[in-house]
Formats: C-alpha cells, sequence, structure tokens
C-alpha cells in the first residue's frame, strides 16, 4: 500500500497526513505535487487541509482543476481509496467528485475544536464497524455543507452520509451542529463508498499524544485495503 | 478589448451568512428599512474577441459552482 498525499500551493496539513499515515497507520506515503499527472505507482490519496490557492474564488476551485485531479478523478472511479480532510472536502465537492458544496459557516467564526461524530454509515471501508462516538477536531471557517433537497434525498437513501455532527452521548443537537451543516452532515462518501469528504480532521487526531486517536477508525481503512492488495 | 462582467451571486435558497451579518451592521447604524443583505462577487473580465458562449463557459468551468451559485453576464464595451 502506497499513499500520495497532495500538495497544493496553500496546503498546511500535508505534513499531518503524511506523519499519520506512516507513522500512525503504518504504510508507505509520498507526497505528490500537484501538478503532476500521474499516481501510477499508488493505491490511495489524501487531499490535505489547508487553503489551497489562498482559499480564492471559492475554497478548493482552483485546486478541483489542477493535473493531478483527473488522477484522482479515476481513482474514484476505479474504487480505490480517496480521503478529503477539510480543504480536501472542499476540492472533492469543487470537482464534482462528491455532491453538494461547502459554505461560511453560519455564525461567520471560524472554529478550531473538537466534535464529535457519529457514524452513520457502518458498510464503507472507511467506517466499517465503527460503533461508537469518534472526537476528531475541526478548523475551519467555510464548512456548512449544503445540498438540495433532491440530492440530499438521493445522499440518505443511498447511504452516502458518512458522518453527522452530535453530542458526545450521540445525539443530534443544533448545538452540536457548529457550522450549520443540512442535517449535520459532516462527511460524505461517494455512491461507491471508496470515497470519503469530511470538515474534521482525523490526521489530527492520530495518536493519544494530539489528544485523540479516534481518527484512525477512519484511517485504517489504508491498513484494511493494504490487506488486500 | 471588451470588458465583461461576471456577477456571481448565491442561490437565493442558501443562507448568506456574511451578507446577514452585514445587515445586521447595517440596522445598528439606523437603517431600519433594511430587510437584507446579500453578498455576491463581480469579476472583471477583459477579452479579445468577445464571444458570449466563451465566457459562458468561463463561469461553467471555473467563476461559478452551479451548487451554489448563479451568474450573469453583462458586456460593459465591445
Amino acid at each position: 500500500m502506497r499513499a500520495a498525499v497532495i500538495r497544493f500551493p496553500g496546503s498546511n496539513c500535508d505534513q499531518d497526513a503524511y506523519y499519520a499515515l506512516k507513522d500512525d497507520v503504518g504504510i508507505d506515503v509520498e507526497y505528490v505535487w500537484h501538478e503532476s499527472d500521474s499516481l501510477k505507482e499508488f493505491d490511495a490519496v489524501f487531499l490535505p487541509g489547508g487553503f489551497s490557492y489562498g482559499d480564492y474564488l471559492r475554497c478548493g476551485a482552483m485546486a478541483s482543476r489542477a493535473p493531478i485531479m483527473n488522477e484522482v478523478r479515476r481513482f474514484a472511479e476505479e474504487g480505490r481509496l480517496v480521503i478529503g480532510a477539510c480543504n480536501g472536502f472542499q476540492v472533492l465537492c469543487e470537482a464534482g467528485i462528491l455532491p453538494g458544496a461547502l459554505l461560511l459557516n453560519e455564525r461567520q467564526k471560524f472554529i478550531c475544536a473538537d466534535v464529535h461524530l457519529r457514524v452513520e454509515n457502518r458498510q464503507s471501508v472507511w467506517t466499517r464497524g465503527v460503533d461508537r462516538v469518534l472526537r476528531i477536531p475541526i478548523a475551519h471557517g467555510e464548512g456548512r455543507y449544503v445540498l438540495d433537497s433532491e440530492g440530499l434525498k438521493e445522499l440518505n437513501d443511498c447511504g452516502q452520509v458518512a458522518f453527522r455532527y452530535v453530542t458526545a452521548a450521540g445525539d443530534l443537537d443544533p448545538s452540536a451542529n457548529v457550522n450549520g451543516s443540512i442535517e449535520s452532515i459532516a462527511g460524505v462518501l461517494n455512491k461507491r463508498g471508496n470515497v470519503l469528504g469530511l470538515m474534521p480532521h482525523p490526521e489530527r487526531a492520530s495518536r493519544q499524544l494530539l489528544g485523540s486517536s479516534d481518527g484512525l477508525e477512519i484511517l485504517q481503512a489504508f491498513k484494511l485495503v493494504a490487506a488486500n492488495l | 478589448m471588451a470588458t465583461v462582467r461576471v456577477y456571481v451571486t448565491l442561490k437565493p435558497s442558501l443562507l448568506d451568512s456574511a451578507g446577514r451579518t452585514v445587515a445586521g451592521a447595517l440596522r445598528n447604524l439606523g437603517f431600519d428599512e433594511l430587510k437584507e443583505a446579500r453578498i455576491g462577487k463581480l469579476i472583471e473580465l477583459q477579452v479579445e474577441p468577445y464571444s458570449e458562449d466563451r465566457v459562458k463557459e468561463m463561469c461553467d468551468k471555473l467563476l461559478a459552482n452551479p451548487v451554489i451559485e448563479n451568474y450573469r453576464i453583462e458586456a460593459v464595451s465591445a
């Protein structure tokens, strides 16, 4: 298993992702510059957080049109692992690989805090068997997930809601929906379940030293797939 | 050289939290008649030659996100 951490100008969680995968998950990782047009040597992709292209125009807009994204799209279609956290999630939405979009938080503030996530789909490779509430940090100003009602129905019907923001006890509550996302959605999957986008940062919760290792429950997918390669 | 203005606005059905904040500030300044404020983007382009179809393509491919935004093209000088 060899994972690529894509670097865009303005990515700033690339090193967190790199070390979480290398040291805490225990797989081979390499950085790949966004202008590259090949992921030939790789099995999986991590689109890291940050402020690609300074968030100009819209978060993730320019990054989603970078040369490497054709390969990321191919990975998504071939059923390979693709994860986008925070800005990486915005990039996947802008690229149309995941449905919906992310807007300015309902109460404007940039929020840097731990949140609690309830796993809504326990079938996908990213969430398989996770039956407890996860505590993972967020750090974003534009994480309010939106989708039209038709798309939302399809998302729910197809089991594409991966995570919702909940209370520590695992209950839905407006107070737990920190950024005002529609139906408290924190992360979504593609139809096939191999692509995950989420606003929280699993790579910042990969060992106890960081305050939580709950992110490993998600990143474990790299290990699961590695075992079957 | 043609100057073309592209106005990009958030779809009316979506909450514009920045616009709401600005509206609150205007009301604090005494503009009680204000019902709503919404913030969009104005992108000014210089093109030669000008083709509305090509500018539309620019909007569809990058300048606007159809999931959340509408856009309007205005050719200022041709």
